[in-house]
């Protein structure tokens, strides 16, 4: 799946909906061990598990080019392992370890790693994308031809800064991706609460930004819609917007559930779950010709894969005190 | 060696680094209108186009973010502000982002960024043109804070600000912009984090910051006259602080005096005061004195703004009193009105 742009063969697709899946189930089986580990007390970082997005990230992150760059926010595990399919750094940065792509200094809310060419996540709403858009401003500036994704949730919509950087990348024409994964809640609050526009991509239109949007749970739909924008987005010379729903599992911080507490309900779950991003695809590889033991040993291979990364966090050491003051400074 | 002013230093040090190195360009309000940031940006984008040197919506917030996304791609932004007021609608991407960027990446990422920021003073500047925030900015672990005195500094230290692979806030004082000294043709980096001694002395040393430098010059000058020989010294950079010349002088002459461009409470005065109790308190024969802005917003009208400022006088009376002298009579001694030459309106 090297050149994502061209015609799917149905060949192609079947090798690209094991792709898929592979980032979705390695984005699920990472989330629910933490979840397994997490009251261990040992991963001590306050994580938002990336459970029920997988479709969105694994799709649009299966669209990148290889040079291409990914800026997050705090629910940035789904972007890491879909970007980077590495999980050694991962689970060593959770327990704080040396090993860790921060060295233990980020935690699971600024995880980032330049070298695959995912620049950076922040835990303040909104706050990365201006620096997604300078990132596109330079990759313009040394005319490169890489783009840059960057995502946020609805809750970003609000902040001025958004809009701020939206304006300046439309203006600027510049090479820049915005993925608006809305999930209708900020932490708790619901979005007829806060919003009083009703379409977003409404109103990003207007600012010249070529906008697509979905509510589906297949990551092929979503790959396909992605790939669709940055033809588009190559062709006429303009940003993309790509608003996609989805539904968050689990509470806003933290490994549980919590319907018990009144703020949305557990049938509203159910009818998400039904169209579960991992139940679609798994289904759909059956569909595509493969057979039960075919996955099962692709899914075999992913959970060995992330019981050893947690092997090796635990065993990794905690870093020197002399990383304190290191890298404060150039 | 030839005379130039503090504003053709800024500009001269923009044009040779923006010619060396293709990476380093310039944006913010009114960087290419027809007053040229004070005429710092003159020629800049005649010369090197509107890629390199462009105005922005006014969104300062997102164009700081912008330049952190810039500097972490490879590129050089200078980022200019016609006072560092309008600073304050960064604050989230300059506390929260560009100062933590490079330690929570473990040190992967370099944040070679300059934000320039000029300090307004007079003519009814008031409460929102008028403030320097450097001891906020030096206050946070990231950020270099470096505060430019004289032309051959302000082109010596933004060439080492830019050339620096760190975020750089640049602070100057409009006032400044009109002083003029020997600067050298070439681009000559004055290396950050070291001092300056503006004026050897052995009485008492005045640590001074900005435009207090001035001040600072001229009661050396009046003290002088009087047989009180006064060191003067500036810091320059401030974020992170070398203190090894205030140290050192103090220890020579055993009284201290503070002259920040900056209110006093909580500010860069109280930590030389600090570090020199620290460092040198066997050596002091008085407290340290700290000189700031009047705790209060900047007035605008005229005779409230004189009593907010600190000027030469009370740097003269300070020492008069650490040294118990008598007071100097002043009264044929011409201070400082830039009225004269800063006729405003900014």
């Amino acid at each position: 799946m090297k050149n994502s742009f061209f015609g799917v063969t149905k060949m192609d697709r079947t090798r690209l909906n094991i792709e898929l899946y592979k980032k979705e189930y390695l984005i699920r089986k990472s989330e629910e061990t933490i979840r397994k580990y997490y009251m261990d007390d040992e991963m001590k970082t306050p994580v938002h598990l990336s459970v029920g997005e997988e479709a969105i990230v694994s799709g649009v992150i299966q669209a990148m080019g290889k040079r291409d760059q990914v800026f997050g926010t705090y629910r940035n595990h789904g972007i890491y392992l879909a970007k980077t399919g590495e999980t050694d750094k991962f689970f060593a940065e959770l327990y704080g370890k040396k090993d860790g792509m921060g060295k233990g200094k980020a935690g699971s809310m600024h995880m980032f790693l330049p070298e695959e060419n995912f620049m950076g996540s922040s835990a303040i709403v909104a706050t990365v994308i201006p620096v997604a858009v300078g990132a596109a401003f330079a990759n313009k500036y040394k005319k490169n031809k890489n783009l840059v994704f960057v995502f946020f949730g609805d809750g970003a919509l609000e902040e001025g800064v958004f809009w701020e950087s939206l304006n300046f990348a439309c203006l600027k024409k510049l090479p820049i991706v915005f993925i608006c994964e809305d999930n209708g809640l900020a932490i708790h609050a619901h979005i007829k609460d806060r919003q009083a526009f009703k379409s977003i991509t409404d109103i990003v239109s207007k600012f010249g930004c070529n906008v697509f949007k979905s509510e589906s749970t297949d990551a092929e739909v979503i790959y396909n819609l992605t790939v669709e924008a940055v033809k588009k987005q190559r062709r006429v010379n303009k940003p993309s917007f790509l608003h996609l729903k989805y539904y968050r599992y689990l509470e806003h911080v933290g490994v549980n559930q919590d319907f018990q507490y009144g703020y949305r309900s557990e049938e509203e779950f159910k009818k998400w779950f039904k169209v579960d991003p991992l139940k679609i695809q798994r289904r759909k590889l059956l569909k595509l010709g493969l057979i039960e033991k075919e996955i099962k040993e692709l899914e075999k291979a992913i959970d060995e894969q992330v019981e050893k990364s947690v092997e090796f966090a635990k065993k990794s050491p905690f870093p020197g005190e002399e990383e304190l003051l290191s890298d404060v400074y150039a | 060696m030839r005379r130039i002013t503090f504003q053709e230093a800024l500009n001269e040090a923009l044009m040779q680094e923006m010619e060396r190195d293709s990476s380093v360009f310039v944006y913010g309000l009114d960087v290419t209108d027809h007053k040229r940031i004070f005429g710092s940006t003159k020629g800049l984008v005649e010369r090197f186009g509107s890629e390199r040197c462009f105005i922005t919506p006014l969104s300062e917030d997102a164009m700081t973010g912008m330049g952190l996304g810039a500097a972490v791609n490879g590129l050089r932004p200078v980022h200019i502000h016609q006072r560092v007021d309008f600073l304050v609608l960064a604050m989230n991407q300059l506390l929260n982002m560009v100062s933590n960027y490079r330690y929570l990446s473990g040190g992967k990422v370099k944040v070679p960024m300059v934000i320039r920021a000029v300090v307004g003073r007079g003519w009814g500047q008031s409460a929102q043109h008028s403030k320097s925030l450097h001891s906020i900015f030096a206050h946070i672990p990231g950020l270099k804070v470096v505060l430019p005195t004289t032309p051959r500094d302000a082109k010596g230290l933004l060439i080492s600000s830019i050339r620096d692979d760190n975020p750089v806030i640049f602070i100057e004082h409009r006032w400044l912009y009109f002083t003029s000294g020997e600067v050298p043709r070439e681009p000559k980096p004055t290396p950050l984090e070291q001092g300056n001694i503006l004026n050897t002395g052995e009485d008492i040393t005045v640590v001074a910051t900005s435009w207090m430098n001035v001040e600072a010059l001229k009661a050396a000058e009046v003290l002088e006259k009087h047989g009180v020989s006064v060191e003067v010294v500036d810091p320059r950079t401030i974020a992170p602080l070398n203190d090894d010349l205030i140290i050192r002088s103090v220890k020579k002459t055993g009284h201290c005096i503070v002259a920040d461009n900056d209110w006093v409470h909580c500010g860069f005065s109280g930590e030389i005061a600090a570090r020199v109790a620290e460092k040198c308190f066997n050596e002091l024969k008085s407290p340290v004195k700290r000189i700031g802005f009047a705790h209060a917003p900047c007035p605008t009208t005229r005779p409230l703004e004189n009593k907010f400022y600190p000027n030469a006088i009370d740097i003269i009376r300070a020492v008069e009193e650490k040294l118990k002298l008598e007071p100097i009579d002043l009264s044929n001694e011409e201070f400082y009105s830039w009225e004269n030459r800063f006729r405003g309106p900014f």
